[in-house]
């Protein structure tokens, strides 16, 4: 095993990880707010075919990730004015959001199929993105760099800013967030088009740089494990990084222990691996946190001052 | 306007006693074919043939039926209940499309006995279920050729979905012919467990390239891997559809599935009152299974290996399960001149030598 097999199995894991990582952190900053948003899967969808066909129109990839983005924040208003607006319930409508996206980046993308665009690669010189040893740094779509600076970016604004305090306070406690005169629904509607935003983006990694083309429910899933992902790091930014590329080196290995035939045991087995690992980490920080749980207090419950 | 899975379960009360979106309305008393598709119609693969395959269905009977589908159907007990509603909103003949579909189809004979079924792949029959399936494993043994001819390192990729016969007849018949013509070639496999999830199929077909493949096929829905090879300058296939346009360098030819035939006769035989239980196997010979155009990459001497087994299978000279065969342990499978017989191809769960991976 030499090292140019080592990076290639890397940029692999990244090319799995990015997408869930990016679509996890938009979640993460809707659950701290307070509001859970089921809706990922439909946001990622309606942010692939968004972004492919802007892209595709335009011959500008910046423009059709910028396309997604916005396509991924204006569906999750429909989520957000629903939820916060008319108070109704978070988990329903989240589910049927993910429906809603399912369906309308069908409807969008009917014209899409069948057609492709050139994959949205390194900005950096060949020299460095297609050598076999610097590709580890340098090889990788933008996309992948302006992931892990959203990471780092939210996980600042959490911790250390005023913003974020209050935001985690709308999550904590919206009645005396409301109290000391925060809009809790403003606050709220932010963070869910954040959130919507960063889901585009993520499904526009799909149709953009993994697989450039548009095919119906191309994301198969991954909206999921973000939403899982979440729970997961215990909504905390750091271990959301190293869970999403944990994740993506479990799905990664699965694939090389098939194909090498170091099976020992049943392909299936390798198939749920991470979610036996998801398990295992879960009761592990359970185990350790016995202080409670880190789950913002209001998530889920919508919220109706009585004023 | 398309029906998905779900919110055909959520409207199935409201639109029981009406017709399915697509109906004709004005057509006395059309025969309705139901079909359940695996995946989105838009998959440019498995479902978008059947899809083709209905439509040409249509065409050529014109207003004497009326076919619906839904889409995204699992396999699994959810099935089921989505059978039922199309059973019970009059559809008389109804094709499920995928392997999976074998169980829920037999009960769903069991429960509505003027209801005729045609099960894709499946190898369960009953007297109002007939399977029916395509030699997709001749048009496999084209793509052996090429690849094994092709290879400068040997080593092919293999992407399927899942262990079942119809994937297995693919990786053997695919791995002999490519041994016939490169005695040297190994076929590296990677089964995703998915049919359909082009994220995954992108990874696999990237690790495949990094164990040295430079000819990658795959047996699950999507272009992906054929993106992923043109994207790293290797070769691909495409599977299902021709699958050029995602790939004008890396595609060297595709299996094309064609379906539009045999969904005409059967819902024809159904009118006409002469539907029997059967099981078919239509192949290249009937154009079930039909073989793209070859890439401009492909040597003349290749395309000329290849078209001299797609000759053979046309007259019966030629079968790519032709003694001696071997298992992956090494041991005979097939006594040498021998053949294997449809019941033997239908039921194959063990792979050839030369096989590494699973």
């Amino acid at each position: 095993m030499n090292m140019v097999f080592i990076i290639s199995a890397i940029v692999t894991i990244v090319g799995i990880s990015t997408p869930i990582l990016l679509a996890a952190t938009g979640e993460l900053v809707v659950e701290k707010s307070g509001v859970l948003n089921l809706g990922i899967e439909g946001l990622m969808l309606v942010g692939a075919v968004t972004g492919f066909a802007v892209t595709f129109t335009s011959f500008s990839p910046w423009l059709g990730v910028l396309a997604a983005a916005a396509a991924g924040a204006s569906a999750s208003m429909v989520f957000a004015v629903l939820v916060l607006s008319l108070g109704s319930n978070q988990v329903a409508t989240g589910l049927a959001l993910a429906i809603f996206g399912i369906g309308l980046s069908t409807l969008i993308g009917a014209g899409f199929v069948g057609i492709i665009v050139p994959p949205f690669t390194s900005i950096f010189p060949d020299v460095l993105a297609k050598d076999p040893f610097w590709r580890v740094l340098f090889g990788y779509s933008p996309l992948v760099y302006m992931a892990l600076a959203i990471v780092a970016a939210v996980g600042w604004f959490l911790k250390y800013t005023r913003a974020g305090l209050v935001l985690r306070a709308v999550g904590e406690n919206d009645l005396s967030a409301h109290s000391i005169g925060y809009s809790v629904i403003g606050i709220r509607y932010g963070a869910i088009a954040f959130g919507g935003a960063l889901a585009g983006i993520a499904g526009c990694y799909f149709s953009m740089v993994t697989t450039p083309m548009w095919a119906e429910q191309m994301t198969a899933g991954r909206g999921w494990i973000a939403l899982a992902l979440v729970v997961f790091a215990g909504w905390k930014t750091r271990r959301l990084l190293v869970g999403a590329y944990f994740f993506g080196m479990l799905m990664t290995l699965e694939l090389y222990a098939k194909a090498t035939g170091f099976l020992y045991l049943p392909s299936q087995f390798w198939a749920a691996m991470p979610y036996v690992m998801a398990i295992v980490v879960l009761a592990i920080i359970s185990f350790r946190d016995r202080s409670g749980s880190e789950a913002p207090a209001c998530l889920g419950k919508p919220f109706v001052p009585n004023t | 306007m398309t029906i998905s899975r779900r919110n055909l379960l959520k409207t199935a009360a409201a639109t029981s006693a009406l017709p399915l979106f697509g109906s004709n309305a004005f057509a006395a008393d059309p025969l309705k074919v139901g079909f359940i598709y695996l995946g989105p119609i838009g998959d440019y693969g498995w479902t978008w043939a059947h899809e083709k395959g209905r439509k040409a269905m249509v065409e050529a009977l014109g207003g004497k039926v009326e076919a619906n589908y839904v889409e995204n159907v699992k396999e699994d007990a959810s099935a089921l209940p989505i059978l039922r509603d199309l059973a019970q909103q009059g559809h008389k003949l109804i094709f499920t499309t995928s392997f999976g579909y074998m169980d829920q189809s037999l009960q769903l004979a069991k429960e509505f006995p003027d209801v005729k079924i045609e099960h894709c792949t499946g190898f369960k029959r009953a007297d109002n279920v007939s399977t029916y399936n395509s030699r997709f494993h001749q048009g496999r043994s084209v793509l052996g050729t090429i690849a094994g001819l092709t290879t400068k390192t040997n080593t092919i990729g293999y992407l399927g979905s899942f262990k079942i016969p119809e994937v297995v007849l693919g990786v053997n018949s695919f791995t002999l012919a490519a041994q016939a013509v490169n005695p040297n070639v190994k076929v590296k496999l990677i089964m995703i467990d998915s049919w359909f999830d082009p994220a995954k199929e992108a990874a696999a077909t990237e690790t495949l390239a990094n164990l040295g493949c430079d000819v990658i096929t795959a047996h699950t829905d999507s272009p992906a891997t054929l993106q992923v090879c043109e994207q790293k300058g290797i070769f691909g296939f495409g599977q299902g559809a021709d699958m050029s346009k995602f790939a004008p360098k890396a595609h060297l030819t595709a299996i094309e599935d064609i379906w539009g035939p045999y969904y005409t006769s059967r819902a024809q035989a159904a009118l006409d009152g002469t539907w029997k239980s059967t099981d078919t196997w239509w192949g290249m010979k009937e154009g079930s299974v039909v073989i793209s155009p070859y890439n401009a990459s492909v040597t003349p001497e290749i395309a000329a290996a290849a078209d001299k087994i797609k000759a053979g299978w046309l007259d019966g000279s030629y079968d790519v399960f032709t003694g001696p065969i071997a298992d992956q342990a090494g041991a005979e499978k097939v006594a040498k001149g021998a053949r294997l017989d449809d019941g033997a191809l239908a039921t194959m769960d063990w792979f050839v030598k030369g096989v590494e991976g699973a």
